[in-house]
């Protein structure tokens, strides 16, 4: 993004988030799979899928704006 | 939007487990932690006030349509939704794509070859520091107040839903907000809109991706909601506008296509600074171009995750909402739908994602209001009236603290807000005061090079002063609005499009006739400001897919697809 200032990409602190949450939501995901939340659909387990998604675009964003990677 | 008095409503929406908890600490963490990381660079005034004049179309365009996607603007217009069905979507579509447009292929080359730090500093070079005085002005205590306003919203929020402390939830943000936009300045804002935008999306998805598999997709959801609401039409757009009478919101087709449309629209887009101050620090012209371009189509998506769950929430929830003034004990406002939707979805884990994204857009909304503030007040304020010769160093110095001064000026309005609860309502009407005026003021001075000094200034006054009176008018005496709105059914947002109409009619109607009998400026000093003056550069070997023209075309073309379709 900067070619003055050599700034890490916002992209990879997306990647980071997406990731970091992602982990947090599918494992939250799993462990509520024997015990499934009051939540209506509940039996669509949402937080596995949803947490895969977050997992994968956050490691695919982290590993094409890590520092240091020429663009 | 009223959001304050839903503190009536006592129980607490939803409960958080530890994992949400985390999500949320997270996200503290790693904004602070990215304001730190940003301060080395934010060191001239370039930087702090302007990124540096480096972002790619790309983090400029999701700065641009963040920065107006805080979640003010989601829990209100997703509880219009509700109230208004599908007609709330004409503030995402007609009320935003043609402006971004227009910016983005029109205005934006002028702002870009100008110069400019801000949009009163463009009114400067064009009008000279009558106008621009008054823009700067104006808008710096808008600004500000704005941010008290988000801040006691976002905690009255935190509360309803949380069950926080109100004076936790203000203290809390607005230092956190303080400490990484005084940091980094407005590199800190922009990187923060890009992940808020991120967690907004991924954080409300889910709400239509599972109310419409609950409803059986989107015809289910319609047929619920006329059963569930026999003999009302929430889900067309422009069908039910015929007349005033024949729409919940009392508004005729005109209003929202020449109020909104053509000039509350155009005004917010394309002069409000707080969104053009993103695109301004773009790294070159053709990004800042293409930014608002991006930004709309992303602009144009924003409906499936706002007013879907308006929609999905009068087919599925078991009770009625009601307006925030009318509630009852038990009760829930229009306001709460998004949360309640939430909270009907989401579990643990993804409850957090959702209140994070929440979170985020207060703080990013708070952030965009004083990094705003920062560079009116040091540039268009402190520089041009009170020091005007200071090393760079001086001018960022005070961007950083005013930044810090801004934030507790907001704090006290806060507070202000929550002992004066009416103060909340005239705050946000007096933004929309100067936002129509100031939009003719600056087209007229950008198409054409006859309008004089005086012109600018008077007509920008008069169209100010008309909206208030009208405001006034209307509030003191209900018959005005029959007057002014046309209809005596119009409702809050219709009156607030004929209100900006007439009085961006009055600015430029004023703006000529003051034309007619001043002088015009020679002709070598509006170079790069007028139209007519400013040879503009032709992008002759760039690719059709790379020209900001082609993907403009094709965001409207995709515009008006979507007016036929929801017709």
């Amino acid at each position: 993004m900067s070619e003055k200032h050599h700034i890490i990409p916002v992209w990879f602190f997306v990647g980071v988030l997406l990731l970091v949450y992602g982990c947090m939501i599918f494992v939250s995901g799993l462990l509520e799979l024997s015990h499934p939340p009051n939540t209506v659909l509940a039996e669509l387990h949402a937080p596995v899928w949803w947490g895969a998604l977050l997992i994968v675009l956050g490691a695919v964003y982290c590993m094409m704006f890590r520092p240091g990677k020429s663009t | 939007m009223n959001l304050l008095f839903a503190t009536y409503v006592a129980p607490r929406l939803v409960r958080l487990s530890g994992v949400d908890l985390a999500i949320i600490a997270f996200y503290f963490a790693l904004v602070l932690a990215i304001g730190f990381y940003l301060k080395r660079f934010a060191t001239t005034g370039e930087d702090f006030f302007l990124a540096g004049r480096e972002m790619t179309a790309w983090v400029a365009g999701l700065a641009f349509v963040s920065a107006n996607l805080g979640s003010l603007e989601l829990l209100g217009w997703a509880g219009s939704a509700y109230q208004y069905g599908i007609l709330a979507a004409h503030w995402y579509w007609v009320g935003a794509i043609p402006a971004m447009i227009f910016l983005g292929l029109v205005m934006m080359p002028f702002y870009y070859i100008s110069k400019t730090h801000s949009v009163p500093g463009y009114l400067k070079l064009r009008y000279g520091s009558e106008a621009s005085g008054l823009s700067a002005f104006t808008f710096a205590v808008m600004t500000i107040l704005m941010s008290g306003v988000n801040m006691y919203a976002m905690a009255v929020v935190m509360k309803v839903v949380l069950g926080c402390d109100i004076n936790f939830s203000i203290w809390v943000s607005s230092l956190t907000v303080g400490v990484y936009v005084a940091a980094g300045g407005l590199f800190s804002a922009i990187f923060n809109e890009v992940l808020q935008f991120f967690l907004i999306w991924f954080g409300a998805l889910l709400i239509p991706i599972i109310g419409l598999i609950e409803t059986g997709g989107w015809g289910g959801m319609v047929a619920r909601i006329h059963e569930n609401f026999p003999g009302q039409d929430f889900t067309h757009m422009w069908a039910p506008m015929r007349s005033f009478a024949d729409n919940p919101m009392g508004i005729h087709w005109t209003g929202i296509v020449f109020g909104l449309g053509a000039v509350q629209a155009m005004g917010y887009w394309t002069t409000d600074f707080l969104v053009v101050q993103r695109v301004l620090s773009a790294k070159d012209i053709r990004s800042a171009k293409m930014a608002p371009v991006i930004g709309s189509f992303f602009k144009m998506a924003v409906p499936l995750i706002v007013i879907l769950p308006g929609l999905l929430a009068r087919a599925v929830l078991p009770m009625h909402l009601f307006p925030a003034s009318d509630l009852q004990a038990g009760q829930h406002s229009f306001n709460e739908v998004l949360p309640l939707m939430l909270a009907r979805y989401c579990g643990p884990g993804l409850l957090g994602l959702g209140i994070t994204a929440l979170v985020a857009g207060f703080m990013a909304g708070m952030a965009g209001n004083v990094s705003a503030f920062a560079t009116v007040w040091t540039y268009d304020i402190y520089r041009p009236y009170l020091h005007k010769t200071a090393p760079d160093a001086h001018y960022v110095s005070m961007g950083r603290w005013c930044t810090l001064i801004g934030l507790f000026i907001s704090i006290g309005t806060a507070y202000l807000v929550m002992n004066f609860a009416s103060i909340m309502d005239y705050v946000q009407a007096l933004f929309g005061f100067f936002i129509a005026p100031l939009f003719g003021t600056v087209l007229l001075g950008m198409l054409s090079k006859r309008v004089t000094r005086a012109a600018g200034f008077w007509g920008l006054l008069a169209g100010t002063l008309a909206s208030i009176t009208m405001f006034t008018l209307m509030k003191v005496d209900h018959r005005w609005v029959g007057v002014f709105a046309l209809s005596p059914l119009a409702q809050g947002l219709a009156q607030d499009m004929y209100q900006a109409l007439w009085s961006c009619l009055t600015c430029v109607v004023v703006t000529v006739l003051v034309t007619l009998v001043t002088k015009p400026r020679p002709d070598q000093e509006l170079v790069g400001l007028v139209y007519s003056l400013t040879p503009l550069a032709r992008e002759e070997h760039v690719s059709v897919l790379h020209k900001p023209l082609f993907w403009g075309i094709l965001a409207l073309g995709i515009f008006v697809v979507l007016q036929i379709i929801f017709w």
